[in-house]
């Protein structure tokens, strides 16, 4: 019978983790020792009616107990330090890595390359050794996206996106599971991902089962066609209009809103404008904007659609970026907005600061 | 009856002969319902809450069925969550909250500082009626369509996509809640204004010490949980939005409450066993605990930084990065006072004259597994070996090293060290060695293989899982038999300690503490008089030097090393 101790390393993320874990084993080994052998030792030597020494029996030593609370600490501290540094990583995935979006819904996994626009059932195929994003959002309850070899999960939360990164770096087939217990199909929502590679994948991609849909639009495109769809377009075009301020350059900037706060443009906050715009009005603007449900009634916005709309504003650059894009936003402002123009060239200066300091997933490297 | 024999250090040797203690001074069933006598308050806490510890347990026998395959068809998925789910409320809030505090906790503290009572001995008896009414209700959800929550009733999935009986159990909780919060107030009025004259907060045993801080952790943490589990009934019930995403709630805002107090409240679970542990050490090595003022200081550290920690159930539910970073180092400090404490019950053996006694076999068990338990919990509290482990069964087996091995093992010491106290006769002392190593290897064999398992990456509450973990569940279903026959035990020999025991005696392991100065069981007022402390606790010293010089006649009961003794034993027994 084959039994098994040692989950596979597939990820550059899982060895640094095993060493970790290693080295806490062999720190509880350690101290358990200690404790058993003088546990074990006093019992046996100081038993009842043994011939040893007794004579000054201590009640307490400054010394001993300085000694015995600051070495474990110090122990526990080095171990701290250690393990926040990968855990930080986590947070920073490196720039213009290609992103995937992650779908929890009762009780499966809907996953979306947003480059190729493959879409996937319970199933992810990866290339070996190229660094992934995953953006994480929950249709319905909290899911947990884990996959053990590479040791890394994050819960999916309804109505928040959360994101993590990883680096696969060996080939395989591996377990993806749900973590978050989310009802009876809880441990039946899972499958498996596949680490490919590039000649692989390249075969899988053009010939591929288990597709959802056939890799025709990225992400960007489908969600230009969503943009569309909802008459976005008539208000952010791309300049700034009467009404709304142009998207162009806006992805990882700060807004600046009525309710004094300025949260960072992303994910989240897109998502939450669409439900809740006039509860986040962004300062010089009028509260015009209507709400757009989300979900999977007739009119909503669908969790799928959002993601590849939230790539798509991802897109918009300031200035050129998206594939045919040769209008400047800023230069064609109307002197009418003489203040907004101003806050949108603010905008596209902090732009091009957060982009060379921060994760840089503001779009440049998705749309090739 | 029992009688008392005069020792030096007897402080109240004229104890009337054949006074009614507390169990048997009147026996109708009104006498016990409308009592208000603390002692047997616990009594009625003990048959509760092991009645509702028969029910988790059955519950996870099921789960341990339904692993022993891969793919179980014993049970529906359904089923299984609700079997899962009945065993973590019914083990955490139903028995493990209440377990030492409102039992060994009601009995001892009067007892232990040389008050006749309770503060506040109305709010006592209401605790309990609570507590049964909070528990009829468990039963009675459980029994009629169940809970699929599991016991953390995250969000949204408790209030808007459960089919099952939330609003009930969540109220259930609710009033067990207010139970706990009774007794906590109880004993930190009665701690702080009922000590006996002489008893200062450092002659206190350290029992009180951990009752205390257990106090102040039930009395601030659990209206927390209260009032957030009225929250998710409110908006399963009337939509009120306040964690579900969709009208603008935030299931996280759940979880930070949720554990805000469920953190703690493992403390709360851990805290009096060690309390317990403290007492059986120094009792069984006749030696006053190393380190009192660290070890009393370190369960009121406990209780203040316990408050402190509970984003590190959170680290993957992307909350803030920084966030993470302090809660994973205060986590890693809230290990230090705990190590303390190890270390100082094991240095407390140093030169003792050490009785291998049950009660201390099980806090020595209790040492151990509660070492491994919470060195396994700094795994989970550094990061990023957290992102692998958290959700899997690595934190099962971690919180049940905690848990059982930690909490039960030390209720399990205390029922048996205060047994002779309780019921005034001994239970049978090889049958508790038995039961104790069998719990031990029994226990050990269920959850360890669970830490592979974590590792591995299995994740908790999956009931069909992948074929390479069968192993080690199979190994984890086999210990759990094991486990459960430990468990049956003492109910038989306890049982029959009541009739057949020896009887104990006030004082049958010659041990220090205001309450061995009382007969066995102890009489409905507890002293004739106050007594005046003039000893520090635990003043083992006259003791030690006398059993070092092969005195045994200080103990009351025929064991070998009393048989100095043995011919001064009373004869006005009963037969046994």
């Amino acid at each position: 019978m084959n039994i098994p101790f040692i989950p596979v390393q597939a990820s550059t993320f899982a060895s640094q983790v095993d060493a970790i874990f290693y080295a806490m084993v062999g720190l509880t080994i350690f101290f358990v020792t200690i404790i058993s052998l003088m546990l074990a030792t006093f019992v046996v030597r100081y038993r009842r009616g043994s011939n040893v020494d007794r004579s000054n029996p201590t009640e307490g030593n400054l010394i001993l107990e300085l000694t015995w609370s600051i070495i474990p600490m110090l122990m526990g501290l080095g171990i701290y330090v250690w393990s926040t540094r990968p855990y930080a990583e986590i947070y920073n995935p490196p720039a213009n890595i290609n992103t995937i979006d992650v779908i929890g819904k009762r009780w499966m996994w809907q996953i979306q390359h947003t480059r190729s626009g493959i879409r996937e059932n319970d199933q992810l195929h990866l290339v070996v050794n190229q660094p992934v994003k995953f953006d994480l959002i929950s249709q319905d309850v909290i899911h947990g996206f884990f996959i053990p070899a590479f040791r890394i999960k994050r819960d999916c939360l309804p109505g928040h996106y959360n994101t993590m990164w990883v680096t696969p770096n060996r080939v395989g087939k591996y377990y993806l599971y749900c973590s978050e217990y989310c009802g009876s199909g809880h441990s039946e929502m899972g499958g498996y991902v596949y680490v490919m590679s590039p000649e692989d994948y390249a075969v899988w991609k053009s010939t591929g089962q288990n597709r959802q849909t056939e890799a025709s639009e990225s992400a960007v495109e489908i969600g230009q066609g969503v943009f569309q769809k909802f008459g976005c377009a008539n208000c952010h075009g791309r300049v700034n209009g009467v009404h709304a301020p142009t998207l162009y350059g806006l992805y990882g900037t700060q807004a600046s809103l009525t309710n004094g706060t300025s949260p960072l443009v992303d994910a989240n906050f897109i998502r939450n404008e669409l439900i809740n715009p006039n509860g986040l009005v962004v300062k010089g603007w009028p509260a015009v904007m209507p709400s757009y449900p989300i979900g999977s009634d007739e009119g909503d916005i669908s969790e799928s659609n959002l993601l590849d709309l939230i790539q798509y504003i991802k897109s918009l650059r300031g200035g050129a970026g998206v594939p045919g894009e040769t209008v400047t936003a800023v230069s064609a402002s109307q002197p009418v907005k003489q203040t907004k123009v101003e806050r949108a060239v603010t905008v596209n200066g902090k732009l091009s600061k957060g982009s060379s300091t921060q994760n840089g997933g503001t779009g440049k490297g998705l749309v090739k | 009856m029992s009688s008392i024999l005069l020792r030096p250090d007897n402080l109240h040797g004229d104890t009337v002969l054949d006074e009614p203690n507390y169990l048997n001074w009147k026996s109708t069933v009104a006498s016990w319902l409308l009592t208000k006598d603390h002692k047997r308050i616990a009594v009625m806490y003990f048959f509760s809450i092991s009645f509702m510890f028969l029910i988790g347990g059955i519950a996870a026998s099921g789960i341990r069925l339904a692993l022993v395959r891969p793919h179980d068809t014993f049970f529906s998925s359904e089923t299984y969550d609700k079997m899962f789910s009945a065993h973590g409320i019914i083990m955490v809030f139903f028995f493990l909250v209440p377990s030492i505090p409102a039992t060994l906790g009601n009995f001892l503290v009067p007892l232990m500082i040389g008050a006749k009572d309770l503060a506040f001995p109305r709010l006592n008896l209401l605790s309990w009626y609570v507590y049964i009414v909070a528990s009829a209700i468990m039963l009675g959800a459980v029994a009629f369509g169940g809970i699929d929550t599991g016991w953390t009733f995250y969000e949204p999935y408790s209030s808007i996509y459960s089919n099952s009986n939330v609003v009930a159990v969540t109220f259930a909780v609710f009033l067990a809640g207010f139970a706990s919060i009774m007794t906590g107030m109880n004993f930190i009025v009665t701690i702080h204004k009922m000590r006996a004259p002489g008893l200062t907060w450092f002659r206190l045993p350290l029992f009180i010490w951990g009752m205390y801080a257990t106090s102040l952790i039930m009395v601030l943490g659990t209206p927390v949980v209260a009032i957030t589990l009225l929250l998710v009934t409110l908006q399963r019930m009337f939509g009120l939005c306040i964690f579900d995403p969709s009208c603008g709630g935030d299931p996280l805002l759940f979880e930070h409450l949720f554990w805000f107090y469920s953190h703690p409240a493992v403390y709360i679970m851990v805290l009096p066993s060690m309390a317990v542990v403290s007492e059986v050490i120094a009792c069984f090595s006749r030696k006053r605990i190393f380190g009192y003022e660290f070890v009393a200081f370190s369960s009121m550290a406990i209780a203040l930084l316990g408050f402190f920690v509970w984003g590190h159930h959170m680290f993957v539910t992307g909350e803030s990065m920084y966030a993470g970073m302090v809660f994973s180092l205060l986590s890693f400090l809230i290990a230090v006072p705990s190590a303390i404490k190890v270390f100082n019950w094991s240095a407390t053996l140093y030169k003792g004259n050490v009785w291998l006694s049950a009660p201390l076999i099980f806090a020595i068990g209790f040492i151990l597994l509660f070492t491994i338990g919470g060195l396994t919990g700094l795994f989970l509290a550094s990061l990023a070996v957290d992102v692998h482990l958290n959700m899997t069964y690595f934190v099962v087996a971690h919180f049940h090293y905690v848990m059982v091995g930690g909490a039960i093992f030390g209720f399990m010491a205390g029922m048996h060290f205060w047994w002779p106290k309780i019921t005034g006769r001994l239970y049978p002392e090889g049958w508790a060695i038995v039961t104790a190593v069998v719990m031990f290897l029994g226990f050990n064999f269920t959850f360890f293989p669970q830490f592979i398992l974590g590792f591995l990456g299995m994740p908790r509450r999956y009931h069909y899982y992948a074929p390479p973990y069968q192993f080690w569940n199979d190994m984890s279903s086999a210990g759990a038999t094991i486990m459960a026959i430990g468990f049956m035990l003492p109910l038989f020999y306890w049982a029959w300690s009541l009739k057949y025991g020896e009887i104990a005696g006030p004082n049958p392991w010659g041990a220090k503490g205001l309450e061995w100065t009382v007969p066995s069981p102890p009489p409905s007022h507890n002293f004739d008089e106050i007594p005046l402390v003039t000893e520090e606790a635990y003043d083992y010293k006259a003791i030690h030097a006398a059993e070092i010089a092969g005195d045994y006649s200080h103990l009351q009961f025929d064991h070998p090393f009393a048989e100095a003794k043995h011919s001064d034993k009373p004869t006005n027994f009963e037969e046994h």
